[in-house]
């Protein structure tokens, strides 16, 4: 390896990038739109959602029961009615997706101590909004069974027990928590991929490769000046999106930002390797554009980004193993949301590392310094 | 080494077609080698095929003394080359480029700068220095990249199509520079569809469909190719003319240059038909290349 050929590359890759306006304003523009578009606009938790009540036990706990609906924030009381067939009516017309049933021995039943049921209706033709609403009844009944429990409990004179269901590094369910560490992944692979790809097919494209390999060149060299600028980039981004999500959607970042910093580094060179891998293949630059996207989907999809793996087939669930963004995910979410240090991530950078080995030599390998 | 390049039946198959048949070729060192031929006759595919940038289908080659296949990585160390399509980078500077295939040559950091400066004075850019590629016009451009393409003073120079679309006084102050490195020792293989540039040659190669025709001097061509008397003629009608003089028995050869017709004739004799029919006077001349390859190529079919 000769390091002053490497320098060279390096230098003219800067000098190129530099100039080329539209390629930065990528880099930078690209992390921004999507984490306000994906961080904004998606926002898979579902609130508001219309609600109607048939109380046939008029009580006061009942109302108590209610109240605690409506305050959660995801049920908005819309209507109260006096028949079961006039809730159907409501959920079928789509005034309501939920309705709330409180049987006539409610009360009766509660002071009994009696398992007091509640019947929570939901609309399940929007997956999402009735996954949601069950989850959120389920919690609520928990919630208020405790409640109910403890008072009890302390009238016995018996310690209370404030056990609370809270969902874990993330108590406030805000989505945007989630998605941003994430969102940062998908744009840093994404925009990794494609320009690592479009830069070597943009060469064979104009012809300069053809000039460049009739130099004593070796393809190592090539490929190490070629990749070395995109790494700084690829920081510059992360750091742009980092930014955005702590000052625009307050994320707070748990974990030792170092270290999210040192492995990323693997998750780049992945991210570039496969972006290389491309580019072998590719004949234009439109055909690595859309090989990008053809390997960025699954990614997208099947990383856990979207849905949780757990939940997946288990061909897909394997499947995902396969895939940077897979690990790169629980590397990021740990640091940032879980406040975890690399000792738990060693698995993933391992992962990472190999891949990025495999698709490094392969591209190295395949990168003949002839024409086709 | 008594030849810089030496080719022993270089051949190149793109599938079921065969773009390069049987090559042999043989070039001294410091010899400038012109070759010639129309489109798609192979002059590039050979090129590449010497560089060590296209693997030949058969046959082999010795480019100072390294195997063209196996060694095509020492080769590529002491050989310099200028593409067809123009292959430097556009949104470089003049200066920039240059400062790049200098790193790439991995020519010492203390010597670039001489280096670089000497460059280009050699290809007159000195005052382009920072400008960028893209704005050049052709002849700069061209240049640029033979002034890219020496910068590690190759032993042998690649030259394909170099001065096409550029202005004939850039194309003289080209081939000028040309002589020049061949004095110094460069071997130099250059393409062009320019007879002038051609007869500044020292040795000519014709290729046709693949073929490699005929090598020699210019001189030599026209002598050994054309065995009879060359005249012109400008005729009024000279479409009306041509397939009428070719049909006649003792015109060995007739094509048209432009106004003119020029007919190959076997003796004097012809020349008295020839002035009969037309009516007008044939002038004689000394054959251009043209009609050398006019024949080579009317001999090969
Ligand atoms: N990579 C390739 N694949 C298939 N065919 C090719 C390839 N390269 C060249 N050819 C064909 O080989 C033949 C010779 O091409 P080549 O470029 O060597 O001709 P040339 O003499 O340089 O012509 P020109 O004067 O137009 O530059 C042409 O018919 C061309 O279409
Ligand atoms: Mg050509």
């Amino acid at each position: 390896m000769n390091m002053n050929r490497i320098a060279a590359v390096l230098k003219k890759e800067f000098l190129q990038m530099r100039r080329d306006r539209m390629t930065l304003a990528l880099i930078f523009m690209i992390p921004l739109v999507q984490l306000i578009l994906f961080g904004y606009a998606i926002q898979t938790e579902v609130k508001h959602i219309p609600t109607v009540v048939f109380d046939q036990s008029l009580s006061s706990s009942s109302r108590d029961m209610l109240a605690s609906f409506s305050t959660s924030g995801y049920f908005d009381v819309t209507n109260s009615v006096n028949s079961f067939q006039a809730i159907t009516e409501e959920i079928d017309s789509g005034k309501a997706q939920v309705g709330i049933v409180f049987p006539p021995d409610y009360n009766h039943n509660l002071e009994k101590g009696i398992t007091a049921p509640v019947q929570v209706i939901v609309d399940a033709s929007d997956n999402m909004v009735a996954n949601q609403a069950i989850a959120i009844a389920n919690s609520i009944g928990l919630i208020k069974s405790q409640q109910v429990l403890t008072q009890k409990m302390q009238l016995s004179g018996q310690p209370p027990y404030d056990i609370r269901v809270r969902p874990w590094y993330n108590p406030d369910g805000i989505t945007a928590y989630y998605m941003v560490p994430a969102i940062l992944g998908i744009v840093v692979t994404m925009t990794m991929v494609i320009i690592t790809a479009v830069a070597i097919v943009r060469e064979r494209e104009r012809g300069t490769l053809e000039q460049l390999i009739v130099t004593p060149i070796k393809p190592l060299e090539l490929m190490i000046g070629k990749i070395l600028p995109y790494v700084v980039l690829g920081y510059l981004q992360i750091t742009v999106a980092l930014l955005v999500g702590v000052l625009l959607f307050k994320v707070p970042i748990r974990g030792s930002l170092l270290q999210l910093y040192l492995l990323t580094l693997f998750f780049i060179t992945a991210s570039l390797g496969l972006g290389l891998m491309i580019s072998n293949l590719a004949k234009n630059q439109m055909q690595a554009f859309q090989m990008s996207f053809f390997v960025m989907l699954p990614s997208i999809l099947l990383s856990g980004f979207m849905f949780p793996r757990l939940a997946m087939p288990k061909f897909i669930y394997y499947l995902s193993y396969t895939l940077p963004l897979t690990y790169y995910l629980d590397i990021i979410r740990g640091i940032v949301l879980k406040g975890i240090g690399y000792q738990y991530l060693m698995g993933q950078v391992t992962a990472l590392l190999v891949f990025s080995i495999v698709m490094l030599t392969i591209s190295t390998l395949k990168f003949q310094k002839k024409i086709a | 080494m008594e030849y810089a390049i030496k080719t022993l039946d270089l051949t190149k198959k793109f599938g079921d077609f065969t773009a390069v048949k049987s090559v042999n070729l043989a070039i001294k060192p410091g010899e400038i080698c012109g070759f010639l031929g129309p489109n798609g006759a192979g002059k590039s595919t050979v090129m590449r095929m010497l560089c060590g940038i296209l693997e030949p289908s058969s046959g082999s080659g010795e480019i100072l003394g390294y195997d063209l296949v196996q060694e095509s990585e020492a080769i590529k160390k002491r050989i310099g080359y200028m593409s067809q399509k123009f292959s430097l980078y556009d949104d470089l500077t003049v200066a920039e480029n240059m400062e790049f295939y200098a790193g790439i040559y991995d020519i010492p950091y203390r010597q670039r700068r001489v280096r670089i400066q000497e460059m280009l004075e050699l290809a007159q850019l000195s005052g382009q220095r920072r400008a960028l590629t893209s704005d050049l016009s052709v002849g700069f451009k061209q240049r640029l990249a033979l002034a890219c393409a020496i910068i590690s003073r190759p032993e042998i120079l690649f030259l394909d199509e170099p001065t096409s679309g550029v202005s004939p006084t850039s194309r003289r102050a080209f081939f000028d520079i040309i002589h020049d490195l061949a004095q110094a020792g460069t071997t130099v293989i250059v393409s062009t569809h320019f007879m002038d540039e051609a007869e500044r040659c020292h040795n000519i190669a014709f290729m046709l469909q693949g073929y490699l025709l005929a090598v020699d001097t210019p001189d030599r061509l026209k002598e050994k190719v054309i065995k009879g008397i060359m005249v012109r003629l400008q005729l009024p009608d000279p479409m009306y003319w041509l397939p009428r003089l070719s049909a006649q028995p003792w015109v060995l050869e007739a094509s048209l240059h432009g106004l003119f017709i020029h007919v190959l004739l076997a003796n004097e004799e012809a020349v008295e038909r020839l002035y009969e029919i037309t009516g007008h006077n044939p002038q004689r001349i000394v054959p251009n290349l043209e009609d050398v390859f006019i024949s080579l190529a009317k001999q090969k079919n």
